[in-house]
């Protein structure tokens, strides 16, 4: 029986190479538009990019997961900590004032420090994205703690401190007030369309305001879909140790636990040329 | 204080230091000179400047540069290649009277043609401070820029587009899978370009040979590039590679192109490299560049400039080396420097009609972050005003979304609705591929076919075969 109403929606006959790539295509055209249910696909993936930047980090939530977690050698509530940027609305346009911890966060920090330093300062920011610190934190730390506990038992950890309104360099602030030989920041990403809830972790020798990025260790894409707890806590112990052996950290480091070659396996080929092979 | 930038407006007068912060003070408001703290303190004062700035001499320009001569080898470029002949249509203008003849029907197509080689950035960048959007978009539209490669670029009425296969660890399906698409809704007659994943020579050079045996295979009329470092693109020609771009950021200033990490010599090595290998077919424009509000302030290297004004001085060393395409990334650097929609689209279309003014041949990334005051909305309105005003071309890629950036652009969609509400068309040779190829039934009617083309379609065939088989 003929279709009385044809379908408005032409779709691609190639749509089923999705299963190679993320990527949109093969999305189909109503006319030339995107049709309306991947109009609606790409509109919720937004909206949740857009509530990771600027749904406020629920704090009560996280410090209750972070209190959970074991291996943590300094006892009490983590410290928290907010940045010169009063909300979110400065934030984004200051990137400055997201550096630098306000006035009641230093003496709050000053009263929590320990005369004898620590070998390492964790710190968790906000930073783009409060999903992905509300998600992931907790669950890598529990990760990352156990390894370190086993790799480096006798390290002696700062008390774990939370920042709201942050950004990566904050870190230098608070290891430097804390007397910190290494601080590691745990931070929300940019948050992508296909990746709301990505942390970034970035290790930082010695710290002190005014250090750049060049001074710092980046693992990037921290999150369940991507790089996983297991392989991100076994980098950054990797960063740690050499950081410690060789005295540094940044341009100086090199990360060799992510050195892949990429080979051209069976899933990895251009298949609208490769005549002679397939 | 001596000043000469004074105004007086009922009892009060009002001082600004130099040109300088004239033109800073008179800019649009927008987030990056805020940070930068060169903003204007008040709605008013802003406006006063521009009154000010209306009375400026063209002729200023050229005795008062905005970054000393000695200093800046960006400001040297600017002041030597300054055309006095070509100036002398405008020279006994004002910034003020200048806008005024930019849309009076003096300002023909052929006259701001010859006027091109008289003008400098600045005096390009001062006179955009006075105009409305409406302004910016009228007087492009007279502008005409043509380049050419393996087909040509930038004709009245026609609209390319970059198709941009990103992926996130560069993997040669997933990337082929991008540009099938892409090709298949008529995207890709400015370049087929990719921002590697992995960023060094060997990888760039897989890529160009991925791309080049697709354009070889299908024997499709356009270039591809791999928006690699400059170095690591000469490092690829002197390997064999198959080079038909050369990519480079560059911006307006030398300490930005300092920490870009290269110089006005690099680029002509560059350039001379890609023009020895004689790939083009129908034209020798080899270069590829990228620009974008607000790069100066990131690196630290903006001389107390506005970012609007670093920005146009990036054009003078675009169009030294005469480039096939130039594009600003308009929404990519995130709101410290363009905070909302509205300052994007402002700034996309301030980029546009300066780049055009001084004769480069202009597109734009019209994106945003997912950390902007922005979406879709506004991307279909700077989308629609950029097809009024005549832009060269914009970016192609599935679904808006690059999965390797973490960006959204103008997606394969897009253009062929700019295309169809605006009646524009793709590069001729490339218009004349689609059709030979019958990837569109009707391609004035800019209609896809609803079947895959056979040449294509025996290649997912074979794929699917080996998945099968696998």
């Amino acid at each position: 029986m003929a279709d009385q109403h044809p379908s408005p929606v032409v779709t691609n006959p190639w749509h089923h190479l999705r299963r190679y790539t993320d990527a949109r295509i093969g999305l189909g055209r109503a006319g030339i538009s995107l049709p309306t249910q991947q109009l609606l696909e790409f509109q919720l993936a937004h909206a949740r990019a857009r509530d990771a930047v600027h749904l406020p980090l629920d704090i009560d939530r996280l410090t209750g997961d972070l209190a959970s977690l074991p291996g943590l050698t300094e006892p009490g509530e983590p410290v928290l900590l907010h940045s010169q940027a009063v909300d979110r609305f400065q934030y984004l346009q200051r990137p400055d004032l997201g550096r630098r911890l306000d006035d009641a966060s230093r003496e709050r920090l000053a009263d929590r420090a320990s005369a004898n330093g620590a070998d390492l300062a964790l710190v968790v920011v906000d930073g783009l994205s409060s999903s992905a610190i509300q998600a992931n934190v907790a669950p890598f730390l529990a990760c990352f703690l156990d390894v370190l506990g086993q790799t480096e038992p006798d390290w002696r950890l700062a008390p774990l401190t939370v920042v709201q309104q942050g950004r990566v360099a904050i870190g230098d602030d608070i290891g430097q007030l804390l007397s910190a030989r290494a601080v590691v920041v745990l931070i929300g990403e940019r948050p992508g369309l296909s990746s709301p809830d990505s942390v970034g972790i970035y290790l930082t020798w010695n710290p002190k305001p005014g250090l750049t990025d060049a001074s710092r260790n980046c693992i990037s894409n921290v999150r369940p879909a991507g790089l996983s707890f297991d392989q991100a806590s076994e980098r950054l112990i990797y960063l740690l140790r050499e950081a410690h052996r060789l005295g540094l950290s940044g341009v100086g480091l090199k990360d060799r636990t992510g050195e892949v070659v990429i080979d051209s396996s069976t899933n990895n080929k251009n298949f609208l040329t490769n005549d002679g092979q397939s | 204080m001596s000043s000469r930038y004074v105004y007086t407006l009922g009892p009060r007068t009002w001082r600004f230091r130099n040109l300088a912060e004239l033109m800073a003070k008179a800019t649009p408001a927008r987030s990056g000179d805020r940070l930068a703290g060169v903003i204007a303190d008040s709605a008013e004062e802003r406006v006063v400047a521009q009154m000010c700035l209306a009375e400026v001499p063209l002729k200023r320009f050229l005795s008062e540069a905005l970054i000393p001569y000695e200093d800046d080898e960006v400001t040297r470029l600017i002041l030597d290649r300054h055309d006095p002949l070509a100036f002398q249509a405008v020279e006994h203008l004002t910034v003020g009277d200048f806008r005024n003849w930019l849309l009076s029907d003096l300002a023909s197509s052929e006259a701001l043609t010859g006027l091109r080689p008289g003008l400098t950035p600045e005096m390009v960048a001062a006179v955009s401070k006075l105009m409305r959007n409406q302004d910016l978009i009228l007087v492009a539209r007279k502008c005409r820029v043509e380049t050419a490669f393996r087909n040509t670029i930038g004709r009245p009425g026609h609209l390319s587009t970059r198709l941009q296969p990103n992926h996130p660890t560069d993997d040669e399906t997933g990337i082929a899978a991008s540009i099938l698409d892409g090709l298949l809704y008529g995207n890709g007659d400015a370049v087929i370009g990719i921002n590697p994943a992995t960023d060094n020579v060997a990888q760039a050079i897989k890529l160009m040979r991925l791309m080049d045996e697709v354009i070889q295979q299908y024997d499709i009329p356009t270039q591809s590039c791999v928006l690699t470092h400059v170095t690591n693109t000469l490092e690829a020609v002197e390997q064999g590679a198959p080079v038909d771009l050369v990519f480079q950021s560059i911006g307006g200033t030398q300490a930005t192109n300092e920490s870009f990490g290269f110089s006005l010599a690099t680029l002509r090595e560059a350039q001379d490299a890609a023009l020895s290998l004689g790939r083009g077919t129908v034209g020798e424009n080899v270069m590829y560049f990228e620009t974008g509000q607000g790069s100066s302030l990131s690196a630290n290297a903006h001389h107390g400039l506005d970012q609007q004004t670093c920005e146009t001085r990036a054009y003078a060393v675009a169009r030294e080396f005469s480039p096939l395409l130039v594009n600003t990334v308009v929404g990519f650097i995130g709101p410290e420097y363009l905070f909302d929609g509205k300052e994007i689209i402002r700034a996309g279309l301030e980029d546009h009609f300066c780049a055009k003014l001084l004769g480069v041949p202009m597109g734009c990334d019209i994106c945003y972050t997912n950390h902007a005051e922005a979406d879709q909305n506004d991307m279909d309105n700077l989308l629609t005003l950029l097809g009024v005003a005549g832009c060269t071309f914009i970016m192609g890629i599935p679904g808006s979304d690059d999965i390797m950036l973490n960006y959204q652009t103008t997606s394969f969609h897009d253009a062929l609705y700019a295309r169809r509400a605006l009646d524009l068309r793709p590069a001729p040779e490339f218009e004349h591929w689609l059709e030979r190829m019958g990837i569109f039934d009707d391609v004035r009617r800019h209609e896809p076919s609803a079947a895959i083309p056979p040449m294509f379609g025996r290649r997912l065939a074979a794929l699917d075969g080996e998945v099968r088989r696998g």
